[in-house]
């Protein structure tokens, strides 16, 4: 028998808030993934004379001083910016009181790879390069990695248990599987979930420039044209409750994280394996108890690189056997970049798109079909269809993979 | 005069393969040394920082490159014309 007994509690969505390269606020995202609207173009926040890769999915729209006073400023770096102005959408859709009570059975799980990266550049910077000896006093709490997670969890009086976590490009999907475990678990009755991210500063580009699995051109997933992938930013908070908690004060149910899985490869370092990614998806169709044909639409980890959305494609139909045929995979990466740590729940507002609205997002940058790959991979344009069921995926740099299963309300 | 440049590459290669300079002939191609992908962008990195010159090399994708890595013979020609574009 299926997992999700009757008497297990779900975990439903009740709150939603975004900011990426398609703009801030979860409107703004949900109509460029609606539109195929590209947000890549070239690196204008910092000087890109000395990159060698001179585009990202910035979010240019963004900026700090538009929402924070100085002395907030002095604490928050980029990443724990965009994750409270995520988090302000996110709680106000819900519309949850936190009341101590409350405050006490909430989690608070928000996932950033890289931390404060802006500020551990720029301090780099002033003390190597500037010859400085000294230092703004805030620099550690502005970059620790559990920066985001602790300003959010402040802000709203959330004392239940609360972690960053760092798994790569799969950051975002464990911390919201995370999540969804402790409220199913009864450990909690509502999670504040979700992944905030920022690399677009000078030394986080070279970084990933280094590696030469970036694209200087666009990010064209599971095209034969593809050559790498395109750095984006951004945040997207999730609030996550107990169904019949939410049902009960009345609050509109965006959506149901019914599953999760999550495997490593034990392989390569950075190389995906096909065995680990496919075992990652059947744990979250098991978990959620969802057979394989109810899935209506997988948002792609799709990155862009050769051999990412090779592996993929395999994995899918590793997973879902025949039926990866029939679903429509799309990979939004090639709209808000890869915004590495925030990636998955930058996706999974997608998926919530897609299951609010019956609107699957496009995958753009789509020039050829790659007989290696195949798939219904919903090119260049978003397409109306129903969505009842779908799954996001995200496998990560040193073969950690976490997929969550959705379905609708 | 023997050729500096191809000793060094030889070098460069040679420390990420764990062999000795010699073993490194003309033919000897990355696969026969055992150097996968993420060691190859060591030996470009390596390459890039001795001759002070940009290597076009995209892991993702070697063979859509201009940069043929194809064995050491070709690594060679193709570090001098980088070095010749450099100077010129």
């Amino acid at each position: 028998m299926s997992a999700a007994g009757s008497d297990r509690r779900r975990v439903v969505i009740t709150g939603l808030g975004v900011v990426s390269a398609l703009g801030t606020g979860r409107a703004a995202h949900f109509e460029g993934l609606r539109e195929g609207r590209v947000g890549i173009g070239p690196i204008e926040r910092i000087s890109a004379e000395r990159l060698m890769i001179k585009i990202a999915a910035e979010a240019k729209g963004f900026e700090g001083t538009d929402y924070f006073d100085r002395s907030q400023l002095a604490l928050y770096d980029r990443v724990t910016q965009m994750a409270l102005v995520a988090a302000a959408e996110a709680m106000a859709q819900s519309g949850l009181e936190i009341d101590e009570e409350l405050g006490l059975r909430t989690a608070t799980i928000i996932a950033t790879a890289m931390g404060g990266l802006h500020t551990q550049d720029e301090n780099y910077y002033a003390v190597y390069h500037e010859m400085k000896n000294r230092v703004h006093p805030f620099i550690i709490p502005r970059l620790m990695a559990n920066a985001p997670v602790s300003q959010v969890s402040m802000k709203y009086g959330l004392m239940g248990p609360a972690w960053s976590v760092a798994t790569a490009c799969s950051s975002a999907n464990h911390a919201i599987g995370q999540a969804m475990q402790l409220v199913r678990s009864g450990a909690c009755d509502a999670a504040v979930t979700g992944g905030t991210e920022s690399v677009l500063c000078f030394g986080g580009i070279k970084a990933w420039e280094g590696l030469r699995v970036m694209s200087k051109d666009g990010c064209r997933p599971f095209s034969k044209t593809r050559n790498g992938m395109v750095l984006g930013e951004g945040a997207a908070i999730l609030v996550l409750e107990e169904r019949e908690r939410a049902m009960a004060r009345g609050a509109t149910i965006l959506a149901e994280v019914a599953g999760t899985g999550m495997t490593a490869d034990a392989g390569d370092i950075v190389a995906p394996k096909m065995e680990g990614a496919a075992r990652a998806i059947s744990l979250a169709l098991a978990d959620a108890g969802m057979p394989a044909e109810a899935v209506d639409y997988v948002n792609a980890h799709g990155t862009a690189t050769a051999i990412n959305d090779r592996t993929e494609a395999a994995a899918l139909r590793a997973a879902l056997g025949e039926h990866a045929e029939s679903i429509m995979v799309s990979s939004t990466k090639s709209m808000h970049g890869h915004a590495i740590g925030a990636a998955g729940a930058l996706e999974a507002a997608a998926v919530v798109m897609a299951l609010t609205e019956n609107v699957v997002p496009p995958t753009m940058g789509y020039e050829e079909p790659d007989p290696e790959i195949g798939l219904d991979v919903v090119p260049n344009a978003a397409r109306q269809a129903p969505v009842k069921a779908a799954l996001s995926n995200s496998f990560a740099f040193g073969g950690l993979n976490a997929v969550l299963a959705f379905r609708g309300a | 005069m023997s050729d500096q440049v191809a000793e060094r590459i030889a070098e460069i290669i040679a420390e990420q393969a764990l062999v000795e300079p010699d073993q490194i002939r003309p033919e000897t191609t990355p696969e026969d040394l055992g150097l996968d992908s993420l060691a190859l962008v060591e030996v470009v990195f390596g390459i890039e920082e001795a001759f002070d010159i940009s290597v076009p090399y995209n892991a993702n994708d070697p063979e859509s490159t201009d940069f043929d890595i194809s064995n050491f013979a070709a690594i060679v020609t193709g570090v001098k014309k980088l070095i010749a574009d450099r100077e010129a």
